[in-house]
């Protein structure tokens, strides 16, 4: 009714608070809270349903030639690395992997560099990687053997493609992401060049980059046991891919799952152990990701 | 009428700048003073500076003439678009004059460099990848100053000056905005500059921190004398923290006027003569249309 009403004067008041004891101020979560928040805990359950759901598939089709178990893979795959043929092949792989994601890491940077420094070398990286980025790395290999004949060299090469586009794009992205404060203050301490690059645009970028980096070992793996399965038994001795081919030729189709078995499981190591660590002792710790 | 108490609040500072700067006393520059002026630390003369926008060429400041004294503590003030920022990024060699040329120690400025480290408004100034300590001690191992242990046992001295020394080895991420911005303070004062550059450094901050900022940053400077070039907005700010404050009329700034406030320290925020000076330079940063660009001197 009254539009005017004045809130009530109360009186002021002062209280000395005594130490707050009754409760404890903090308390610690219970257990199973503490379990759950365990990644590798919660991944490896996710396997191990994974793995359940095939055994049981498995059991129900009841066909060893179509599906073989889990158990009787795991077995095939458990001859295979005491017998010392699966290391082998997956030595063989993975060292033909490394020559040709570090080649691929080399020119990326190379590239990258280029590009953050002059406006032609921006113009070449965003041509390069807008003509050869969707062109499929296998289709590229056909004409490889052409040039470098039956041998590692044209795994290199389709290798060094698979790598070298999603991660230059990445770098680049991130180089460009660097923040305009962080720039200066670098160049504030005199920082120019090669230093420059190495001491603030590496380390701000690294998010972007470490994220390419997987990009790229996703798909050079994915690519090399592709290429291995096509022309495989080019240099006489094959890797993982070739493995897989063999087998499934003679119908040993529970050692194809257990080639397949490890490509998978490589591919979860690397991701895990080493991606995962490399990001926990850099990008993480310094907040830059949470 | 505050002028008049600025023989005796400086005369104690002169012994100390001559001491640490061979070019002589540091003085509270008014015009009419009969005395000769020391060689100025830090000049502007005639600096005009222009950014470039896709379509046009914008004028951001026009001919500047500021002289900067060792030991200074010189404000430049004015409303946003005023060029103030802009010409602290260009005594800290971000930006290139089109005209005149900004000299420290009587050399032409070009290009950045660590004799003149910046305090950035930003809280991103501080590489994450580093801790605090090696946060302070990276200019001094870019630039090439010091050795790696001299470099941190410097780092620790003025990490423990601000106040900072349990959090040498925490990562930026983990402090507060507040304490990144004395990491920063930190970084600057141990690479020991010609001149220390401040943007806007306290204007991300909450108010009390803001004051708690102010209070160590004037009793920093009680105990290192740096000189010092700070840009700010806010008035009491200006009057705080320098002994003299450069007032800039924007589009485009232009100095409107330089008024001393050595007078003024932290405990004379309520004062008569605080809220007189206060509302003076309330009244020119408000004024309808700006003067030309020649500095009044105040009386």
């Amino acid at each position: 009714m009254n539009q005017h009403v004045l809130p009530p004067i109360r009186a002021e008041y002062d209280r000395v608070l005594a130490p707050f004891l009754e409760a404890p101020v903090a308390r610690a979560l219970p257990l199973s809270t503490r379990l759950w928040q365990q990644g590798w805990l919660r991944k490896g359950l996710i396997l191990a349903v994974l793995a359940l759901l095939w055994e049981a598939l498995a059991r129900w089709q009841n066909n060893d030639l179509l599906l073989p178990s889990f158990l009787q893979t795991l077995q095939a795959l458990g001859e295979g690395l005491a017998s010392g043929e699966l290391l082998d092949r997956v030595r063989i792989s993975l060292a033909i992997l490394a020559q040709g994601y570090l080649a691929g890491i080399v020119l990326a940077f190379g590239l990258t560099t280029l590009a953050v420094s002059t406006q032609l070398g921006r113009d070449l990286l965003s041509t390069l990687t807008a003509m050869f980025n969707p062109l499929p790395a296998i289709a590229l290999l056909p004409l490889a053997l052409l040039w470098f004949g039956l041998g590692s060299g044209s795994l290199v090469f389709v290798l060094i493609h698979a790598v070298l586009w999603p991660l230059a794009l990445n770098t680049y992205a991130g180089f460009q992401a660097v923040p305009e404060t962080l720039r200066m203050a670098g160049r504030n301490y005199g920082l120019t060049g090669l230093p420059y690059v190495r001491q603030i645009l590496i380390p701000a970028a690294l998010p972007a980059i470490l994220s390419g980096l997987k990009l790229g070992w996703a798909f050079a793996w994915r690519t090399l046991i592709a290429a291995e399965l096509v022309f495989g038994a080019a240099s006489g001795r094959g890797g993982l891919g070739w493995y897989i081919f063999q087998n499934r030729n003679e119908l040993y189709t529970d050692r194809v799952f257990a080639g397949l078995l490890l490509v998978i499981a490589i591919g979860l190591v690397v991701e895990n152990l080493v991606f995962a660590s490399l990001e926990r002792l850099t990008v993480r710790r310094w907040g830059m990701v949470r | 009428m505050t002028l008049v108490a600025a023989r005796e609040a400086f005369s104690a500072d002169r012994a100390r700048a001559a001491a640490s700067a061979p070019r002589g006393r540091s003085d509270a520059a008014v015009p009419p003073d009969p005395d000769p002026l020391p060689a100025p630390l830090l000049q502007m003369q005639g600096v005009s500076l222009e950014y470039r926008t896709p379509d046009r060429v914008v004028r951001a400041t026009h001919r500047i003439d500021l002289d900067v004294y060792a030991a200074d503590r010189f404000v430049l003030l004015g409303p946003s678009g005023c060029g103030k920022s802009t010409l602290l990024k260009a005594v800290a060699g971000f930006h290139a004059p089109v005209e005149g040329e900004i000299r420290l120690d009587g050399e032409v400025v070009r290009g950045p460099g660590p004799d003149r480290i910046v305090v950035f408004q930003e809280f991103d100034q501080l590489p994450p990848w580093k801790t605090v300590a090696q946060n302070v001690a990276f200019p001094l191992r870019a630039a090439g100053l010091l050795g790696r242990r001299e470099a941190e046992a410097r780092a620790r001295h003025y990490i423990d000056k601000v106040g900072l020394t349990a959090f040498a080895d925490s990562y930026p991420h983990q402090l507060s905005g507040g304490m990144k911005q004395r990491v920063a303070i930190a970084r600057a004062l141990a690479t020991q500059p010609k001149v220390l550059l401040m943007d806007e450094p306290f204007a991300a901050l909450d108010a009390l921190t803001r004051r708690r900022m102010q209070e160590e940053l004037l009793a920093l400077w009680e105990e290192v004398r740096f000189t010092l070039l700070f840009v700010t907005h806010a008035i009491e700010e200006a009057l705080v923290i320098g002994n003299r404050v450069a007032l800039f009329s924007p589009h485009p700034g232009r100095v409107r006027s330089e008024v001393n406030a050595h007078a003024f320290n932290l405990a004379s925020l309520g004062s008569g003569a605080f809220q007189a000076a206060v509302q003076r330079l309330h009244e020119r940063l408000f004024e309808a249309a700006p003067e030309p660009a020649a500095p009044a001197v105040p009386r």
